[in-house]
């Protein structure tokens, strides 16, 4: 039998490692690039569109004719198969058209541009607004989910507390893989960023609540004498589904990823990581979590201090 | 074999049956059935959003008016021969906008030159060579086009005693003068009316050009067309009589013929990522398939065979959605995916708890039945934050220019929906059956060793 409440602090310290990583990328790119994400877009407004190279041509060469051609502030991200996704001030379709243009002759290779993609800047600005305001909404109306799943439970405020909290360790791991993403290979957040965040928290929470509710249940009936053990029975039970759910999404996911495109690569490169991570904190974090509070050891939170166990 | 789960097999059968019809074939229209919709990430095309100037509109009346505003642009769209296009007109915060899918287009810059023409329509006559010229006349010494400009806004649509339709117009001032000279002139003669430079037609084909029977001043009425063809010109007149401009604000300026979004994806970027997508789901599904074999062995096939019903269903559903299609984008195929990932979730929540029933020694139609009564509640409360995720998204993606964020979120919805319907209906009656009728009694089938019975402690 595997005792994962014995290896929390395991757990916590994998954690902490992975959050203060993803603070880190915001701040370095907060310093580097000015912004902590790299905003797409949907938010800054603009023209976004890529741009179909063959032969392919490298990375470096075509941000220098870029610049060359007037275009230093573009951001250029790599999408394979010689095809980059190019995101600059708002130009309309025949100037895209003459800076293609100007690009193949330079760079001595056939372009097309097979995505293009404006958005004023004046309802970029409505969208980041209506994003923001759909995260609020998203939050509190999973806030009052959580507080009605947890009625039954025998203290509300503190289950519901360890969900969250586990929670706000997925949405920033999340965060930080992009912001590092952004900062390295250019990778920029959209509206598709938001919509993936809002799904795998609503998936995260689930598995939550599967695993909750079987301790609570286990509780209930007095198999065993302490409450660590009692989560430690718990998880157990859970694990099949909680790992076959993850895994079965996973299959579908992971061939998505592999094999779907480059225009919904990133999103559900989200989907991907918010199943994951989601299962993982649900597990090794939320469940820990409760034990550590039903046992007041507070210092269990920080790596290498003893725990009484 | 109880007589209940036997009539909810006919009507599994039944449904997957109508479905499997409905969806066959996929990807065009046969049959009377229409074919499914792709989004233009998936079909290549174009997706302009032009806000629109209300300025000139009476307040209370702008509803009306962007209603035919939507007819107008709609005509001019189908004048350039582009399939299925669909104009939406949106209203948010008090400002209207219309957004435009044009699947397939090829001249893109024809068609924003068409969208951004004004919305006043011209009446025209013919010359002595049968060609339409415009009709004009001379008011205060200045030479006038009749165009719609110049009705009063109630346009209406009246029965006459026969009860066959009429349209019921007004002029104003200047529309009294030029109508007068222009009726006198073209007694018994038609006058028809134009779009730019295509003349309206009705359902059937023909160019609308009602033959001028009396001298109208400042009253008249248009007979002879159908019920269908008067109430769109009543839209289209009403719509006419003020210009509204389509294009974009900035701080403040109204910048017309620039649109607020606009995106154009080549049509063979569309084909690979129909291809990949047809790929990805291949693949991910045959992974999916094999893991439910291995692990779950009986009930995992048979919750295949439940997820085949519900994949069949769904587009079924996408196809027959009514008043308008679902578009079926490429997030859209990410959230039939991760729907179908949920589809399974359901079910092995219910092998879950069937395997630990048995395990307790339970009999195999109550673990069954036991399975299923315990994993309900856990299938409801954990579906219920992906339909809180659905709605917001639904809500912000009809605020964005991107149609994406919706297809996504929509396909989700419907698709957690039903995956709720297959487990808790479909997968119970198909093991209700094999369990009734004896088929498979070796617990092995059922993923679990018969002996020991008991749970490591």
């Amino acid at each position: 039998m595997i005792d994962f409440v014995g290896k929390k602090q395991w757990f916590f310290l994998i954690s902490w490692i992975l959050v203060i990583m993803g603070i880190a990328a915001l701040v370095i790119s907060q310093i580097q690039l000015g912004t902590p994400l790299r905003l797409g877009t949907d938010f800054t407004g603009g023209t976004s569109m890529i741009l179909e190279f063959s032969p392919a041509v490298e990375q470096s060469r075509l941000r220098d004719e870029m610049a060359k051609l007037g275009y230093e502030e573009a951001t250029i991200q790599n999408a394979g198969e010689g095809s980059f996704v190019i995101h600059t001030k708002e130009i309309t379709p025949e100037e895209a058209r003459e800076l293609a243009e100007k690009l193949g002759a330079e760079l001595d290779s056939q372009v097309e541009i097979i995505d293009y993609y404006l958005v004023s800047g004046t309802v970029a600005a409505k969208t980041t607004r209506n994003a923001v305001i759909a995260v609020i909404i998203a939050a509190v109306a999973m806030m009052f989910y959580i507080v009605w799943a947890f009625r039954r439970m025998p203290k509300p405020f503190r289950w519901g507390s360890c969900a969250v909290i586990a929670l706000i360790h997925n949405v920033f791991i999340i965060v930080g893989i992009f912001s590092f993403l952004g900062w390295l290979a250019g990778v920029e957040i959209d509206a598709l960023f938001i919509t993936g965040l809002l799904a795998v928290v609503g998936y995260s929470i689930n598995n939550t609540v599967v695993v909750f509710d079987r301790i609570r249940e286990n509780v209930s009936r007095h198999i065993r004498p302490n409450f660590a053990e009692t989560v430690n029975d718990s998880l157990i039970d859970t694990l099949g589904r909680c790992l076959n759910t993850a895994l079965t999404t996973l299959f579908v996911l992971l061939a998505m990823f592999l094999f779907g495109g480059a225009t919904i690569h990133y999103f559900v490169l989200v989907l991907l990581l918010g199943v994951i991570i989601g299962t993982y904190s649900s597990v090794c974090i939320a469940s820990q979590l409760l034990v550590m509070w039903e046992r007041r050891e507070w210092r269990a939170l920080l790596p290498f201090t003893k725990g009484t166990t | 074999m109880r007589r209940g789960n036997v009539y909810l097999l006919i009507f599994i059968l039944v449904l997957f049956g109508f479905a499997l019809w409905s969806v066959v074939p996929l990807d065009r229209n046969a049959f009377g059935r229409k074919g499914l919709r792709l989004g233009l990430d998936l079909a290549g095309g174009s997706y302009l959003v032009y806000q629109a100037d209300v300025s000139g509109i009476e307040p209370g009346t702008e509803d009306e008016i962007m209603d035919g505003v939507k007819g107008v642009v709609e005509r001019r769209i189908n004048a350039l021969g582009i399939t299925e296009p669909v104009v939406e007109v949106q209203k948010q915060e008090g400002e209207y906008s219309i957004a435009i899918q044009l699947p397939g287009i090829a001249d893109i810059e024809k068609a924003k030159e068409m969208v951004g023409l004004f919305t006043v329509l011209e009446f025209r006559e013919q010359d002595a060579g049968g060609n339409w010229t415009p009709a004009t006349g001379t008011v205060n010494g200045e030479n006038l086009t009749l165009t719609s400009r110049y009705f009063k806004e109630n346009t209406y649509v009246a029965a006459d005693q026969y009860g066959k339709p009429l349209l019921i117009f007004e002029w104003d001032a200047t529309g009294a003068q030029l109508s007068k000279q222009i009726t006198t002139r073209l007694l018994g003669k038609p006058l028809a009316i134009y779009l730019g430079d295509e003349p309206l037609r009705g359902e059937d084909g023909h160019i609308i050009a009602p033959v001028v029977q009396a001298v109208i001043e400042d009253k008249g009425q248009i007979e002879g067309l159908s019920l269908a063809d008067v109430n769109e010109l009543k839209d289209l007149l009403n719509a006419g009589r003020i210009d509204v401009p389509l294009g974009r604000w900035v701080e403040g300026e109204f910048e017309p013929n620039v649109p607020l979004y606009e995106r154009t994806v080549d049509a063979t970027l569309g084909q690979d990522s129909v291809q990949k997508s047809i790929l990805a789901a291949g693949v991910g599904i045959v992974l999916l398939v094999i893991f439910m074999l291995v692990y779950y062995r009986l009930p995992g096939l048979v919750a295949c065979l439940s997820l085949g019903i519900y994949g069949v269903v769904l587009l079924s559903i996408f196809k027959l959605w009514p008043v308008t299609p679902i578009t079926l984008t490429l997030p859209g195929v990410a959230g039939f995916v991760v729907s179908l990932g949920m589809a399974v979730d359901a079910n092995v929540l219910i092998f879950e708890r069937m395997k630990e029933e048995l395990r307790g020694g339970r009999s195999l139609g109550a673990a069954v039945e036991a399975g299923f009564n315990r994993a309900w509640p856990a299938i409801r409360d954990s579906n219920i934050t992906t339909f809180i995720a659905c709605l917001i998204l639904i809500w912000l993606g009809g605020t964005l220019g991107t149609f994406m964020v919706k297809g996504f979120a929509q396909t989700l919805l419907i698709g957690v929906a039903l995956s709720m319907f297959t487990a808790i209906v479909v997968t119970r009656t198909f093991l209700r059956l094999i369990v009734g009728s004896q088929v498979a009694t070796n617990l092995a089938a059922y993923g679990v060793t018969p002996f020991p019975a008991r749970r490591e402690t």
